[in-house]
């Protein structure tokens, strides 16, 4: 498939999806005829060319393949009951149909999708499933790929998710305001999960993984977009442009993960910083700082600086105490601890550390172990520190990440 | 992962009842797996006397068959699941029947290509 069609089909799948659910309700049956009125397009397009109103041939395809469903679905009660048949209307959409992208209903479509994908009822594997297929417009053999699982078992995930939002009978509309922040909350989780999917995937440089980063990032783009009165969509894109602009930098030739203070900064993409902090400063001074918004500033503040030694570590170690204070998790006391060493020296930091060791949540974490050991290096402990490199890299289940920790416990002898 | 463990040939000194029992738990369970979307992948091994043990004997490979030592406890095949947490890995596992016939469930996470720079 050529990327143009890929991009337009991927554009197109909640715009049509949203109309033809608001035509006929029954959302999961709607979704399966828009997923296969684009496997349709995806076959035909490229040989066929692109039909002059892509939008209104999805909408037709789809819908005609509703009626079938419905037909086929009526016959079989019909046969079973043996009552004379009654032909189903056949719905064809109307030839004025328009579905513009920008404004109107269609952009509130894109937006209710989201918040049904991602509703309370449904899994985490579900949700982001589910996102990927109706409103990115992936197919499941795409999605099964990204998330190396069988298709059957992805399959098994949206249609789980589908029966889960039938089950919960929740609506094509709009949370009520008083539900609105939390659902946002879970629609800005999916994706993120769906953007570091892709972001730490890229380490393994498997190229039949479908780019999870781009989908992210272009789903943000569109619920920033949606969402203007709002800081943390804001927020999220800016710390997806901005951690996704080191991507060239963080490996090596060899594949291996290359730490943020010996990368090559001139590798990074210049437009996609420039994007992240304008979105941040912008973001920053318009709403109270949610936690999205306080990492994209962290992620400027690394971002910013053109050679590692010119890092503001104090602006960092205040931006994590900001984030600690708004959400009680061990990781940002993790993070704060390696900031306070850079800003204040290692034994500074090595007492930020010292509670997390005896906590249940992070005493067996292999990043705890990471981090203590890059702290007692530079502390100048390096039997301690061998010690500790070896033991996150016996923790950890990422392969990069082994070797990374063991290469480290071997250079300190 | 769940690497399954038991004792080659335990299942003959079941009655048909218990056979029968085991093998719809085994059913029971595949199906939920797959209907939730947790399932990805597994296979069953054939008896270790089957097998074929290749070790290094004074830096060459040597091939023995076996191994038949039917007292000991084998690995007799994995489940692969893709799920939430090692809480709901381990409850899969301590649902297994192989548990409740003598046998061992190791749980054991899979390794992977992803990584986060440090």
């Amino acid at each position: 498939m050529t990327t143009g069609v890929e991009d337009l089909l991927r554009s197109a799948a909640p715009q049509v999806l949203g109309t033809l659910v608001r035509r006929h309700g029954q959302f999961d049956a709607c979704e399966d005829a828009v997923q296969e009125a684009l496997l349709a397009a995806a076959t035909q397009w490229p040989v066929d060319g692109v039909p002059e109103r892509p939008h209104a041939w999805l909408l037709t395809v789809a819908g005609r393949r509703l009626t079938d469903e419905w037909r086929s679905e009526s016959a079989r009660r019909l046969r079973e009951v043996a009552v004379v048949a009654q032909e189903p209307e056949v719905v064809e959409p109307d030839p004025g149909d328009r579905v513009a992208a920008d404004h109107g209903p269609d952009g509130d479509d894109t937006l209710r999708l989201l918040f049904l994908c991602c509703h309370p009822a449904l899994t985490g594997p579900s949700q982001v499933a589910l996102t990927l297929r109706a409103v990115g417009g992936l197919t499941t053999a795409e999605i099964a790929a990204a998330f190396l699982v069988p298709e059957a078992t992805m399959a098994q995930r949206i249609s789980r998710g589908k029966q889960r939002i039938r089950s919960a009978g929740a609506r094509f509309t709009m949370p009520p305001p008083d539900e609105r922040p939390a659902r946002l909350a879970a629609v800005l989780q999916v994706l993120y999960l769906v953007f570091n999917e892709g972001y730490t995937a890229s380490a393994g440089a498997d190229l039949q993984r479908t780019d999870l980063t781009a989908e992210a990032i272009r789903l943000a783009r569109e619920l920033h977009r949606l969402t203007p009165d709002e800081g943390e969509p804001a927020g999220l894109l800016a710390l997806m442009l901005l951690t996704d602009a080191r991507r060239a930098a963080r490996t090596g030739p060899d594949g291996a993960l290359v730490p943020l203070g010996e990368q090559d900064r001139t590798r990074w993409d210049r437009a996609m910083i420039d994007e992240g902090v304008a979105l941040v400063t912008d973001g920053l001074a318009r709403w109270p700082a949610g936690p999205y918004l306080i990492q994209a500033a962290i992620a400027a503040v690394h971002d910013e600086a053109a050679r590692a030694e010119d890092t503001d570590w104090r602006q960092i170690v205040a931006l994590y105490r900001l984030l600690g204070r708004i959400e009680d998790n061990p990781m940002v006391t993790l993070n704060r601890a390696v900031a306070v060493a850079m800003a204040e020296g290692a034994q500074a930091g090595l007492e930020v550390l010292e509670p997390l060791r005896s906590d249940d949540r992070t005493a067996d974490h292999h990043r705890l172990h990471a981090v203590h050991a890059h702290l007692l290096e530079m502390a100048g402990e390096r039997d301690e520190a061998r010690a500790a490199y070896r033991r996150a890299a016996r923790l950890t289940t990422s392969l990069p990440e082994r070797r990374h920790l063991e290469s480290r416990a071997a250079a300190l002898g | 992962m769940l690497l399954i463990h038991n004792r080659p040939g335990f299942v003959d000194d079941l009655t048909e009842e218990e056979r029968t029992a085991l093998f719809a738990d085994v059913d029971r369970i595949m199906g939920e797996l797959t209907r939730s979307g947790e399932f990805v992948g597994g296979q069953a091994l054939a008896d270790p006397s089957t097998a074929r043990t290749v070790r290094g004997v004074d830096g060459r490979p040597a091939v023995t068959d076996g191994p038949f030592a039917e007292s000991k406890e084998q690995f007799a095949g994995y489940v692969e699941v893709d799920c939430e947490s090692v809480e709901r890995a381990v409850e899969i596992a301590a649902s297994w029947p192989d548990v409740r016939f003598g046998g061992a469930m190791e749980v054991r996470a899979v390794m992977h290509d992803g990584g986060a720079e440090m």
